[in-house]
């Protein structure tokens, strides 16, 4: 079946759609994605105990790293296709936590591939996928914001059948862990915006950056990070404000001005234990 | 066919003449009126889902229209437009009707802004709402609440048509497209507010207590609530139902990430609720804390800087500042000796912060926070009697 949409696909496009994955990665609702190399899906070590997981394991592996013999029986094959699925799903959410994996996803993001946040207030800020449980058939996908720093539901139901395993629930975090210099700003439009925003003013330094990021050592970008300050970023974070004939709500201004000093206490405790340790 | 190609020009206004007669033989199985009005079509269109039919009494009371004459040009026609009313012979002038189309939207809109502010409106709205017309809460951890259209603006050319989420308190963008075109205006800023003042019912209470066990709070259904257990507002006046109160708790590796990284949680204070109106009574009117001294010092100086212009800044103030004159002159480096004193309360503050830092982010132990605070306040009390190497011996 996998074998006639191949020819189907390959009609249309130059690429390469012999190889399973790239078909895999170019079928429609498989957007959020992104390549494994294939030297790591061919070190068994990082495969380990994915065999219990996934049935026909060897054989959906042959089919993933395009090794499965022709002779395999048709009925074999429709379900071998979701195995490889459940499969690939798997090893991508171990993929993406290591330095290649994050900056294939880092190019997605900026990219804007996993769509953007929902709410008013974070301009369009692009969001990463992550998974509510890293056990697959529980949680489909969701969407992280990093200004906002919650989560959303795919806008799309071919996104949201998707399987939240399939990205698990470190991916985000570990991102802007090691990238700090991407985590969004709380205010203002977001820093990798509508495409061509900022990289035609500095080229070059923007070259040097995306260099340096795909980097597979992480002290580089580290370092990077070094001077940013994110104890008092809250405070500028822009809020909604429920207002009837242009007066606020008692009960939710209420309930909002709680929040706000829920906000300071958590600034004042973050700068006084910045001030101690720099 | 040949027909459509030939009126491409003009196929705006056959889309429009077009599209009623489609809907006229569904409308007409439903309700008895043979006719449809122009105001059950223009609610019919797609992209339109959200507006609710504005009785015709409502527009013909030139009181509900005051003021809009002067905002909506064609106003005549405009009018007519709506009201299905024949228009006059000298009609003609109108080079286009396409203009007199917009102008009809428009004072649609701005009535429509006004009618479901009404008791009708209100009505009509809540019936679409629970209908779930206007689609549910993006957000994961709202579990689906339902969301009202509004505006960021009353007035029109502005911002399209928003959700408002009762649960998060928060707007967001429509999920279709199709949303793009509807001024936020034809909402107002006003209505989803009052719906939800008028239907208590349907709103969620500021109030939210974590369920007993622990471990199942990561997945967001059991996070709704045992359904077992009926819900009690804290507030016995509130009227509201039970509230979708969990918030997200990113992990790295099945670990909490910690406050102190640079990429740590900054934003849960947004979606977080207290247990209980006292926690809410806890914070001033000017949002600062009650009875909590954990911040004396920086809060002081901000007083000092704020309410210079204001003669009564308060007695408090004034003891304060008195007691850190005298410690200037029993050190002879006061600057160095204020700094120490910091030190030393970090340091205290650090030894008593340690102790739950494990469990911090979790919702029940940020607000058992006060009482925690008390103790640690009488600590720093000490500090101001006691020698220095003492305390730091202690902590």
């Amino acid at each position: 079946m996998s074998r006639r949409i191949v020819e189907e696909i390959s009609t249309g496009s130059d690429s390469d759609y012999s190889r399973w994955i790239s078909w895999f990665l170019s079928s429609k609702g498989n957007e959020y994605f992104c390549e494994v190399d294939e030297d790591f899906i061919l070190d068994r070590f990082n495969l380990t105990g994915l065999n219990n997981e996934v049935a026909n394991y060897a054989q959906a592996l042959d089919l993933i790293t395009d090794q499965l013999d022709d002779e395999v029986q048709e009925e074999l094959r429709g379900s071998l296709d979701a195995q490889a699925r459940l499969l690939y799903g798997l090893i991508h959410a171990r993929w993406i936590v290591t330095a290649r994996g994050l900056a294939k996803m880092v190019e997605k993001y900026k990219r804007g591939d996993f769509g953007r946040c929902p709410r008013v207030l974070c301009q369009s800020q692009s969001l990463l996928p992550v998974g509510l449980v890293d056990i697959p058939y529980e949680k489909s996908v969701k969407l992280y914001c990093g200004r906002c720093e919650d989560l959303y539901s795919p806008k799309s139901s071919r996104h949201g059948s998707i399987d939240g395993a399939y990205f698990g629930t470190t991916f985000p975090h570990l991102l802007f862990l090691v990238y700090p210099t991407l985590i969004p700003p709380k205010t203002g439009p977001p820093v990798d915006g509508p495409a061509g925003s900022n990289t035609s003013a500095s080229d070059s330094k923007s070259r040097r950056r995306s260099a340096r990021e795909e980097l597979p050592d992480v002290t580089g970008t580290e370092s990077l990070g070094e001077g940013i300050s994110t104890a008092s970023v809250a405070l500028k974070a822009e809020r909604y404000r429920p207002r009837i004939y242009g007066f606020q709500v008692h009960e939710t201004a209420k309930l909002q001005r709680w929040q706000e000093a829920m906000r300071d206490r958590q600034v004042g405790k973050l700068e006084e234990l910045e001030a101690r340790g720099g | 066919m040949s027909r459509r190609g030939e009126e491409d020009n003009i196929s705006g206004a056959d889309e429009v003449m077009e599209e009623p007669e489609e809907q006229e033989d569904g409308y007409t199985s439903s309700t008895p009126t043979s006719t449809l009005t122009w105001i059950s079509w223009f609610c019919s269109l797609p992209g339109h889902e959200y507006f609710c039919e504005v009785t015709e009494d409502f527009i013909e009371d030139d009181f509900n229209l005051t003021g809009l004459n002067s905002m909506v040009p064609f106003w005549k026609e405009a009018m007519e437009m709506v009201l299905d009313v024949e228009p006059d012979e000298d009609a003609a002038k109108i080079p286009d009707v396409s203009i007199v189309e917009s102008s009809a939207e428009m004072l649609y809109g701005l009535v429509h802004q006004r009618y479901i502010l009404g008791r009708a409106g209100q009505q009509s709205m809540a019936e679409k709402y629970e209908s779930g017309i206007f689609g549910s809460c993006p957000r994961v951890y709202c579990i689906g609440c339902n969301v009202v259209p509004c505006g960021r603006s009353d007035i029109p050319g502005v911002d399209t048509v928003k959700l408002f989420c009762p649960n998060c308190n928060d707007i967001f963008v429509p999920p279709s497209s199709r949303f793009q075109g509807v001024d936020g205006a034809f909402f107002g800023t006003t209505f989803a507010h009052l719906f939800f003042q008028n239907y208590r019912e349907s709103a969620p209470a500021p109030f939210w207590k974590p369920p007993p066990s622990g471990g199942a709070s990561l997945s967001p259904r059991s996070a709704s609530g045992n359904r077992g257990s009926p819900f009690v507002n804290p507030n016995p006046y509130g009227g509201q139902k039970r509230a979708a109160g969990y918030v997200y708790v990113p992990r790295i590796y099945g670990f909490k990430v910690s406050e102190r990284a640079k990429c740590g949680p900054r934003m849960q204070w947004l979606r977080l609720r207290p247990e209980s109106p006292e926690q809410l009574d806890q914070v001033d009117w000017r949002g600062r804390w009650i009875d909590e001294d954990e911040y004396e010092d920086d809060e002081d100086e901000q007083d000092r800087q704020m309410e210079d212009f204001d003669p009564d800044a308060g007695d408090d103030d004034d003891d304060d500042e008195g007691d850190e004159e005298e410690e200037e002159e029993d050190a002879p480096s006061g600057q160095q000796h204020g700094q120490r004193r910091t030190d030393g309360i970090s340091a205290v503050a650090h030894a008593v912060r340690t102790l739950p830092s494990g469990t911090r982010q979790d919702m029940p132990v940020m607000i058992s926070l006060p009482p925690a605070t008390g103790g640690k306040v009488k600590l720093v009390r000490q500090w101001t009697t006691v020698q220095p190497p003492a305390l730091t011996g202690a902590a």
